[in-house]
This record gives structure tokens, sequence and C-alpha cells, in this order.
């Protein structure tokens, strides 16, 4: 039953599908607070390397040891991130060359692949790494054991973290004036609200999700370290904060759709389907235009949960 | 607490700025930089220095140099040119990869019977041509449905890159060498089909480095002179008043983006021409140069013939990784240091709108 095609899709899909969600939740909280982050995929990276780095080099249980390097990717994410905040927010400079910059610097070729081989981080396999639990002994029960209790602590973190962040969006007084930094900064000031502190805040909280999801790369993925190993993963949760419209609960889905479409190569190759593994590895970067052409445009005219002020910086004077 | 410095709106930009801020944003870059190396335990003067030496100090430093700033230049004006409109084209990438595919195409088809001249002029417009409809292919997307182009260009990237994979090491295509079963690499061109190579001043310059710079000058001459170049100008001011006055906005998006294609194109039919000679599915994705293409445009602030220059400066700083790469020098240490250029360059740019002004005098003005 538990090897049913089906069900083996959909445990992976969800397996594969939680990085992408942490990056797009982090690309969520950054774009409703008015801010564009095209450096996930940098933050991602750096993120993966200082994990690995620390699972290697940092002592004690193996539980310790993988909590600490969860925590150094989400700080290094976040520091990446406030580089990004500094540009755009305090400098004002165009958030999109700024976000590439980020990417480029951090990126496969650049800071990440630099660490790694300063550190020597790839030389070794992780060892301790995320790994998937047996939760309530349940793991071997038909079809819900691999759907639901046989996954990493951090996909049960995610889905906690689904249900807060669209709680905190939409139902505390902070989300709210998030919301309103995002629509309209102008507003939000005359409000009394601090729309450079909520900037860098949550585009710092972004790129904590971001190194998240790189670490799950490196840490339960793969799990060693591979220069550019998530390999496109961060751009994808920039197209799937679009696909889910700025919410977290539809993000989660687009995530697993294309946590789905990444596995499939993996999943049918061990079944010996005969399909080219070329189109099935193509697979997530054309469906990924397809889905944004199409939200692009039935929904361009209304602009479904985009918010206003995305990418514009935030000028006192003008009026 | 009051920060020591405020930022106070330019009223006007002095012509000044168009050299100065490259320059302030390089040497920026250089001090960031050097933190960074400090931090990790290295010399940052011995880095800099052997980075001089091997890219900029030697007969055949400027030779390699030149060699890696042709594709630079091209996927430089690549950027700029979409750029300039508005329009994010970070496909550069994989518009290089797809213009090498047709002039190997092209070359591997004629190179044997056309006459050479007319084989290498073919092979040059291939390259324009796949470059320009595989970019063609993001500008239709953007300016019919509105779709992010910045996503869509870095989709087609990764695709791009898989195609190449598939053409040389996952099918018996008309790229791959028959010949070679164990290592799988693509086939050879003839030898008459490569590009030539002149000496100036000693150095040898290749016939792709001379188009960058051709190409360069007629980018410049469009936007300069042509109706154009003009409309290009206002749609980034302002697409509303462009349609206003009857521009056909979404004619030129198309146009610009396959023009932007075209040139990431020339730069991956160079790549087969004057240097490989055959596909080189794995050399053409190890180099990034799409990606540095960015750095250039942004660094050369979208001007065509700034980007050669840049194009020249950043190729002497790929050139000197290649030739340094090792356990003193790290792999990596390069991509960090352009994309701190490209970081300074961004940051660099709030000097067209702001100046900086001290704090104190002012407080002290008030005072008095």
């Amino acid at each position: 039953m538990n090897s049913n095609l089906f069900i083996v899709i959909a445990a992976s899909a969800i397996f594969y599908g939680t990085p992408l969600f942490f990056a797009a939740l982090g690309g969520v909280f950054t774009e409703r607070s008015g801010v564009l982050n095209l450096g996930v995929e940098g933050m991602m990276l750096i993120g993966g390397v200082t994990a690995a780095w620390s699972s290697l080099h940092v002592g004690g249980s193996a539980w310790f040891t993988v909590l600490v390097a969860l925590c150094v990717a989400m700080l290094a994410g976040s520091i990446l991130a406030s580089l990004h905040a500094f540009l755009c927010v305090t400098l004002k400079a165009n958030q999109t060359v700024a976000g590439l910059s980020i990417t480029i610097f951090a990126g496969a070729v650049g800071l990440s692949s630099y660490f790694a081989n300063i550190w020597k981080v790839a030389e070794d396999p992780v060892t301790r790494q995320v790994r998937k639990l047996d939760v309530l002994g349940l793991a071997d029960t038909p079809i819900l054991g691999p759907l639901f209790f046989n996954h990493t602590i951090l996909t049960y973190l995610s889905w906690a973290m689904c249900a807060v962040a669209s709680w905190y969006l939409f139902r505390t007084k902070i989300g709210l004036q998030l919301r309103a930094v995002g629509e309209s900064p102008q507003t939000a000031d005359a409000m009394g609200i601090n729309v450079v502190k909520y900037r860098y805040i949550h585009t710092m909280l972004g790129g904590a999700l971001a190194g998240l999801g790189g670490a799950f790369y490196s840490l339960a993925i793969v799990p060693t370290w591979v220069d550019g190993m998530t390999k496109g993963a961060g751009w994808i949760a920039i197209a799937l904060v679009i696909f889910g419209f700025w919410r977290p609960g539809l993000t989660l889905l687009g995530a697993y759709l294309f946590g789905a479409l990444q596995s499939l190569g993996t999943v049918l190759k061990s079944r010996s389907f005969d399909i080219p593994g070329d189109v099935l590895d193509a697979l997530p970067f054309v469906m990924t235009i397809v889905v944004l052409v199409l939200v692009s445009t039935r929904f361009a005219h209304k602009r479904i949960g985009a918010p206003a002020a995305l990418g514009v910086p935030y000028e006192r004077e003008e009026r | 607490m009051k920060s020591p410095v405020r930022l106070e709106r330019r009223l006007e930009q002095p012509r000044w700025l168009n050299w100065a801020i490259p320059v302030i944003s390089l040497l920026g870059a250089l001090v960031v930089g050097a933190v960074v190396l400090l931090a990790t335990g290295k010399n940052p003067l011995d880095v800099y220095w052997r980075i001089l030496d091997r890219g900029f100090l030697s007969q055949r430093a400027i030779t390699g140099t030149l060699r890696t700033a042709t594709p630079l230049a091209f996927t430089g004006m690549c950027a700029a040119a979409a750029f300039r409109l508005g329009v994010i084209n970070i496909g550069g990438e994989g518009q290089l990869y797809v213009g090498a595919v047709g002039a190997a195409l092209v070359g591997l088809w004629i190179g044997g019977s056309a006459p050479v001249g007319i084989t290498i002029i073919v092979m040059v417009l291939a390259g324009m041509l796949f470059g320009a409809m595989y970019a063609s292919i993001v500008g239709i997307l953007r300016s019919q449905f509105n779709t992010n182009e910045i996503i869509t260009s870095l989709m087609m990237n990764y695709i791009a890159g898989i195609i190449l994979n598939y053409l040389i090491f996952n099918s018996r295509s008309y790229w791959r060498d028959p010949r070679s079963i164990g290592f799988p690499s693509g086939k050879p061109l003839e030898k008459r089909t490569h590009w030539p190579t002149y000496e100036i001043f000693g150095t040898s310059v290749s016939f792709g480095f001379l188009l960058a710079v051709a190409a360069a000058i007629v980018l410049w001459v469009i936007y300069k002179r042509s109706r154009l170049g003009f409309e290009i100008g206002i749609i980034a001011d302002s697409p509303r008043a462009a349609r206003y006055v009857g521009i056909r906005t979404k004619w030129t998006i198309v146009a610009v983006t396959a023009m932007s294609g075209a040139l990431a194109g020339i730069g991956g039919a160079s790549q087969v021409g004057d240097f490989a000679h055959y596909l080189d599915a794995k050399g053409l994705q190890l180099n990034n140069f799409g990606y540095t293409g960015i750095v250039v445009a942004a660094l050369a602030r979208l001007n065509p013939l700034g980007a050669i220059v840049v194009a020249v400066l950043l190729g002497g700083l790929t050139n000197a990784g290649y030739s340094l790469q090792g356990p003193d020098f790290p792999s990596g240490l390069v991509g960090t240091l352009q994309g701190l250029i490209l970081f300074t360059a961004v940051a660099g740019e709030i000097l067209t709108k702001y100046r900086l002004r001290s704090n104190r005098n002012t407080a002290k003005a008030v005072a008095a």
C-alpha cells in the first residue's frame, strides 16, 4: 500500500517541498513589507554551507548539533538579508539589481563556494542530519503513515509556521501594520508605524527562513555540501510567492506541487519508468513559466494580493 | 541619536558622476573584499597583487584577459540593452548557450563546403538568430501577458543548460561526436571554420572581441541617434507617456529583448568559433558568463562602450582566477568579488540621486 506510486510521490512532494516552502514563506514576509528579495537563492546557499559546516564541526549530541546548525543557517541568511535591506531600505537602491547582487555575491560560484573551499566542507558527508521521524510509531500505517507521520522535524515545523504566519499576517495588529507598510508606506508612516523598522525586520526574517530552507538541502535532501546545490530552488520560491498570492496557505500548496515536480525524476527513475531524465529535470522550470503566465494573465488586472508598494523604495519627502 | 551624515537630493546630475561612480564602486568593492579576505585569514594585498599580475601585467595575461572579456562584453551588452528599457533580462546565460548551439549547427553543417568568410558570417548570424528567438519568448510573455520577465528569463537559463546536456551527453544528436563513447563531447568543427585572430601591438585579439567592439559602437549610435533609441528612453522613463504619444511599447519590448538575446547569442557563437571549436556543453556552463554580464552592465551604467571597458576589467579578474585557482586561491573567490562589485555598483547609484552631507555642519549652522 505504502509503495503505491501516488503515495510515494505525495510523500516526497512534501519532503522536497519543505525547503521551497520555507524560502517562499520568507518571501511572503519580505514582500508583504514592500521589499522585493531576489537574493533568496544566495541566502539559501549561504544557509546550506554554514549548516553543513556546523553539522561537521559543532560537538555535542546529534540533536544539539543539528539545532545549532539550523540556527547558524538562519543567522547567516538574515545577515545577508540585512545587507539587502541596507541597499533597498536605507540606500533606496534598485531592489531588483540589489537582490541579484546578493545572489551573485553569495551564490553557486560566490561566497558559498568560497566558504565550502576554505572550510573543506564538501570533503565529508554530513553525518548529523535532519532525519525522518517515526511519529507516534505510525510511520508504517497504510497511506496516512508516509503522508503525515514519517517526516523530518522541519516539515512539522513548517506546518506550524504556516498556521502561525497566517494568523500573524491576518489576525494580529502587527500583521495589519506590516501589510499597511507594504501597501502604502505613506499611510503607514502617517499612522506612526516605523516603515524602516518593519522592512528591515521582515527582510531579515525572510533571509532567516531562506537560510533554513538551504540548510534542509545540505542536512536532509543531499545531505552533503555540493556547490550550487539548490539548483534554482530560490528562484522557484520567488515564483511561489506570486502563485501563492502572498498567502502562507496557498504558498504551502504551491511548494508541494513543485516539490512533486522536483521529486518526480528521482521517484520515476527508481521505478525504471522510461522517461528521459532531462525532460523531468526541466519540468519544474517549464512549469514555473507556465503557471506564472497563467497567474499573470487571469489576475493581471485585479493583481490579487500583490502589495501595492512592492519594489518601491519609500522616501519620506515625496508626497 | 542622529546619524552623522544625511542624504540630500541632487537637483541635477553632474557629468563627472558617469565615471566617478564606477571608480568609487570598484574601490568600495575592493575594500569590502579585503574585509572578507582578512576575516577568512588571507592577506588582501597579496591576493589583489596576484590578480593584477595574472590578469593584466604580461602579454600572456592580457591575451587571456581579452579572451575572457569577449563573452563578458556580449553578455554585458545583452543585460544593458534590456535593462535600459526596464526589461530585466537576466537570461543572458541561457541565450549565450543557445547562440553557441546555433553557431555550432551552422559550422558543422556548411563548414566543410562553403567559403570561409561566408561560413563565419553565417555562424555569427545563426548565433544572433538563436539567441534572439530564445530571448523573444521572454519578451513576448512580458509584453502580451505582463509575465515577470526576471523569473521567466532565469528559468530559461536552467532549461538551456538542460538542452545543452541533452544534446551532448544524453542523446546522439547532430552536435555530438559519434566517436566519443566513454566521454561524450561535441563534434569538432573543420579547421577552416575557426575564426581568425589578429595581432595588435603584440597581443592576439580574437575576431569575437572586435565584433563586440563593433556591436558596442552600433548600439551607442542606436541609443544616441536613432528613433528606436529615443523611444527606448521614453518607455524606460514612463511607459504610460510612451503609450500616449503613440509608441508601440509592446513591439519595442519584444524587439529590444530579441536584440538583447542576439547580443548574448553572438557571445555564444564566439565561444564556438573563436575558442572551443565544438559545442562545449560543460565549458559553457562552467563560467557563469551570463550572470557576470549583469555585473558588467551595472558597473558600466548600461553604456555599451563602457561595457567593453568593464568587460576587460572583469575579464582580467576572471582570467586571473582561472590561472591562480588552487588551495591558496579557492574557487568562489572571483565570484564573491564580482558579487561585491555589483553590490557596490548598486549602492553607488545612490550618488546619482543624492549627495552626502555632514549633519554636524548643519547643526552648527542652526546653532549659529
